[in-house]
């Protein structure tokens, strides 16, 4: 059976499933989503140099928020870095997505080698941020997921005509008046919450999936924005639970790699039954 | 010396094989707009490692290299049948595609027990030139003697005839794959089939990340794809240096970090010893942003020269 702590942390990863879906649905249409790839992997120094931080000031052993805040810090400074080889002109996105991200996933692994050397044991449990191992979640981690998943669904509820302006029409959305940079940077501030808020159950390396796949799969089956976004929060739901449920019955299998082949069925039953 | 040779040397070739043969096909990835290829292929061979450790129970070179290549080809055309089929962009369905291959090649690593065997997933994602080591070198004699030699950890090997092929292919199809990184169009145009010299430099390209692949792990590949081929594309337009120097800038990282990691700082009396492989990556994004720097400051003072001459 299915004991009380293994549900809340399912439900976590049900949530985080919808909310990846919903916000790679419009990171998706706006060719963005493959940045979560560089967010993820930015995100490994922060959590590297917030777990020293509070082993050095003799912090609470295991405490997400300030693993989670340097994720999100770092992985910030990675957009950064990518915008401005971006904006050299000679450097495509593509090209700046792989300096990034193996530039700062290698300074993450410099990093946890020097935490792994410590006495404290201050790298405990670090490396699950890599793959995800959501059987590790305690329940208030799992809330935590929860609260950030339904944060990103919320406010992409309340945007959801100027995003949707955004994604099909930029020009459309300039002409409404609408403030398309700052709309720009809410998506991307969202695709970097998931992100970050996937990292300890799904892992840094395939989070990126769960942005892309439920989106890609949905966008084949329905017709017109409402329903692709509910469709990609549905499909993100079933594969984030259902990866995690298979990961905490076989211990061996990352989460990450669970959920990301169960969300692939989705594409692949997606591509069958898709609208002609 | 000795314990040079024995701890120190076999980790530092193989960081300058992988470091050289990588930043030279780099630069065909970056100037042919296909970075994310590279990417790609170094996530997608995973599972091709996998399955082919699996069913000959050896850690061999040549089965790991088949599979490695089989699952390289599957994952190029995948690609292509997903842009077509869920009419995606190239990234997203770049995107789909090899996250999983990766997460197949995860489960097939706890499913077919690889992992009991040497082949474990610290491997993939950290790594392990610090496990590289000649323990039958007896002093610089041993760099002579054949029996010695064989010692020499495996990956060494594999890592040596990828870098000579590549560098073979680089140097006989010179011009060429020139054209094919600058005006494909017009490589078309003269004759040449650009669609299987693409897919020959992918495979050679997953070849290099299966090589590379053991020696520093699948993600820092990448790095090593991608950092010096973009570090030269900020500082030079011609093809030469672009290449070579690629080549140049990747062999060097890779001894630096070899070299950084351990030796350097025990002979300075510290006693950590870092990831190599990581601070390889390291000291490869740190390379790009200093050329970024330095062209953004020339730009600007040629700006200024400029505006002054108006």
């Amino acid at each position: 059976m299915i004991g009380h702590n293994t549900l809340i942390v399912l439900l976590g990863c049900a949530a985080l499933g919808a909310a990846s879906g919903v916000v790679g649905a419009f990171a998706l249409l706006r060719g963005r989503a493959l940045l979560a790839d560089a967010i993820g992997h930015a995100a490994l120094p922060g959590v590297v140099a917030a777990s020293l931080l509070m082993a050095a000031f003799g912090g609470p052993a295991r405490g997400l928020e300030p693993l989670l805040l340097g994720a999100a810090f770092s992985a910030w400074l990675g957009l950064l870095a990518l915008r401005a080889l971006t904006a050299s002109g000679r450097i495509r996105q593509d090209a700046a997505i792989g300096v990034v991200l193996s530039g700062f996933y290698a300074l993450g692994t410099v990093g946890l080698s020097i935490a792994q050397a410590m006495p404290n044991a201050a790298q405990a449990g670090l490396s699950h941020f890599i793959l995800g191992q959501a059987a590790t979640l305690t329940q208030s981690d799992a809330m935590l997921t929860t609260g950030l998943a339904l944060g990103c669904i919320g406010i992409v509820a309340l945007l959801f005509q100027p995003l949707r302006a955004l994604c099909f029409d930029e020009g459309f959305a300039r002409s409404q008046g609408l403030p398309v940079r700052s709309l720009d940077l809410t998506l991307l501030a969202l695709l970097l919450a998931v992100c970050v808020a996937g990292l300890p159950a799904v892992g840094l390396l395939l989070v990126v999936a769960l942005l892309i796949v439920p989106a890609a799969a949905a966008r084949l089956v329905t017709r017109g924005l409402p329903a692709m976004v509910v469709l990609a929060g549905a499909l993100g739901a079933a594969a984030g639970a259902s990866g995690a449920l298979v990961s905490t019955r076989f211990e061996n299998i990352p989460t990450g790699a669970a959920v990301v082949l169960a969300g692939l069925l989705g594409f692949g039953a997606a591509v069958m039954f898709q609208r002609r | 010396m000795t314990d040079f040779l024995r701890l120190d040397l076999p980790a530092l070739l193989a960081a300058i094989l992988a470091g050289g043969t990588c930043g030279l096909l780099g630069s065909f990835l970056v100037l042919r707009r296909e970075s994310l290829l590279g990417d790609a292929l170094s996530h997608a061979v995973l599972p091709g490692i996998v399955v082919g450790f699996a069913l000959t129970g050896l850690r061999s070179a040549g089965a790991m290299l088949l599979g490695a290549l089989g699952a390289a080809l599957l994952a190029t055309l995948a690609i292509g049948w997903v842009r077509r089929v869920a009419r995606l962009e190239t990234g997203a369905a770049t995107g789909l595609v090899f996250t999983g291959f990766f997460a197949m090649g995860l489960v097939l690593l706890e499913v077919t027990g690889a992992r009991n065997a040497d082949l474990d997933v610290d491997c993939v994602l950290f790594g392990q030139l610090e496990t590289l080591v000649w323990l039958e070198a007896q002093g610089l004699g041993s760099l002579l003697d054949p029996v010695a030699l064989a010692g020499l950890p495996r990956q060494l090997g594999l890592l040596a005839g990828v870098a000579a092929v590549a560098a073979l292919v680089v140097a006989v199809c010179w011009r060429p794959l020139q054209l094919i990184a600058f005006d494909p169009a017009f490589a078309a145009s003269v004759g040449l089939r650009v669609g299987r010299w693409e897919m020959g430099l992918n495979l050679l390209i997953a070849a290099a990340a299966v090589a590379a692949f053991e020696s520093v792990g699948s993600i820092l590949v990448v790095a090593m794809l991608v950092c010096p081929a973009v570090a030269l594309r900020l500082m030079t337009d011609r093809y030469r240096v672009q290449v070579l120097g690629g080549a140049g800038l990747g062999a060097a990282l890779g001894a630096m970090g070899v070299l950084l990691a351990g030796p350097v700082p025990a002979a300075l009396g510290f006693s950590v010893s870092l990831n190599a492989a990581g601070l390889i990556g390291t000291l490869a994004g740190l390379v790009v942003a200093a050329t970024l720097l330095a062209r953004q400051w020339t730009e600007g003072a040629g700006n200024l020269s400029k505006s002054r001459r108006l």
